[in-house]
């Protein structure tokens, strides 16, 4: 049967991305924002998942403001990166295990969470910066080492789905993969945050007492953090900070009980508080 | 209409939180924006901006500030920072320069701000604290 092993959280900022594509990660600014994520790339060499669950945003790329789902589940064969502007990430094709992602639509739907099916999607940096640096380098005409199921949240246009929400679809999408019945290692991925406003006079707001907070929680009291309310994100964590709702998904589809098996944060990556989380179900 | 829903996010200083009313507000402007995603239409614009913007039907503030990189006015008058931020990247301007614009510190002060923590929660959290000063 499929199971999920663990979880991880982790920030996806684009300039993460265009650091390791223009080769400056041991630049100062940077090399301490990847130092911490040595440790994870081992770890993910060693666990060698089949499939990554991978939830993420899109940040006004492969959905324009005409049609805004609040979760988009990527059931196509495969998923090409997106130009967000400044041309696409020179990173692989992002290749699905499109028979999973249909199970998991069909399971979700039946479980009364009402997704929107993607047949076609680009993926920008919301899904690509996770990848690159959990598995470092991987060159274009590579392969990355595991399949992809992408599920975009809405975070964009207020408001994103509640934390509890998305706590409770993490656990749907625990029971989906539970009923699969093929032998595969699956991983989930949380992405986005963590305290960042990209926006207006107060942008550059960051708050890592806050965040610090939410990685405790993340560890060790996830329905405490499944209640945090959207005032709290905004105001606490910066306009932008409302992506950690998406960490809850991962979560939800975790045992309650984990273990924690590797924790980074760094302030800034550009204008964005990185935080990263290994969280492990037990056996 | 004197009767909408309270927005608590309101009074949080220095911040537009992008929902349905900012969303209707800003339909056009930010569909214009995100047709920069793509290089011919980048091209497109780049060319003549004037005839490019006549294919969306914003209103006049919001083309004027377009024309003027007026990055806050655009945030004023319904953008979205994901969509704002294409017409920067097509002017060369990424995130991190963006803000330091936007914030009105300048790019090396902001991203000196950025290298030294950020800008700190405590004061502000409301507009409250920001009139004080």
């Amino acid at each position: 049967m499929a199971r999920i092993t663990a979880g991880v959280g982790c920030s996806h900022v684009p300039a993460i991305g265009v650091a390791m594509d223009t080769g400056i990660t041991d630049q100062p600014y940077w090399k301490p924002v990847f130092d911490g994520f040595k440790k994870s790339r081992e770890w993910m060499k060693e666990q060698n998942p089949d499939v990554i669950f991978l939830v993420y945003n899109d940040h006004c790329t492969a959905f324009d403001a005409s049609c805004i789902p609040t979760f988009a589940l990527g059931c196509a064969a495969e998923f090409q990166p997106a130009d967000e502007g400044w041309g696409p990430r020179p990173v692989p094709v992002v290749r699905n295990h499109q028979k999973l992602a249909s199970h998991i639509a069909q399971s979700l739907v039946l479980d009364e969470f009402d997704m929107t099916i993607m047949n076609e999607m680009e993926v920008d940096h919301g899904l690509t910066v996770p990848l690159s640096v959990m598995y470092g380098e991987v060159p274009q005409d590579g392969e990355w080492p595991a399949l992809v199921i992408p599920l975009a949240v809405n975070v964009v246009q207020y408001p994103a789905p509640t934390g509890n929400r998305c706590y409770n679809l993490g656990k749907a999408i625990r029971r989906a993969i539970d009923a699969y019945d093929e032998d595969l290692n699956v991983m989930i991925f949380g992405t986005g945050g963590m305290s960042h406003q990209l926006q207006y006079k107060r942008a550059g707001l960051i708050n890592p007492e806050w965040d610090n907070r939410f990685l405790d929680m993340m560890a060790n009291d996830p329905v405490a953090a499944s209640q945090i309310q959207h005032i709290e994100y905004l105001r606490e964590t910066g306009s932008e900070g409302i992506e950690m709702v998406m960490w809850l998904v991962m979560r939800g589809a975790l045992d309650e009980q984990v273990t924690e098996v590797h924790r980074h944060y760094h302030v800034p990556a550009s204008n964005t508080a990185v935080g990263h989380i290994i969280l492990e179900n037990h056996a | 209409m004197t009767d909408r829903p309270e927005k608590p996010y309101e009074d949080i200083p220095g911040t537009f939180v992008f929902d349905a009313d900012r969303s209707r507000e800003g339909y056009h402007l930010n569909q214009f924006c995100i047709s920069l995603r793509l290089q011919k239409n980048r091209d497109a614009f780049n060319a003549d901006e004037e005839i490019y913007l006549d294919k969306y039907p914003m209103s006049a503030e919001q083309r004027a500030a377009v024309l003027a990189r007026d990055w806050n006015r655009l945030l004023e008058l319904g953008g979205n920072i994901y969509y704002t931020s294409k017409l920067a990247a097509n002017d060369g301007i990424n995130f991190q320069n963006l803000a330091g614009l936007m914030t009105g510190m300048g790019v090396e002060a902001y991203r000196d701000m950025m290298l030294h923590g950020g800008r700190p929660i405590e004061g502000n959290r409301t507009k409250s604290e920001w009139e004080k000063d």
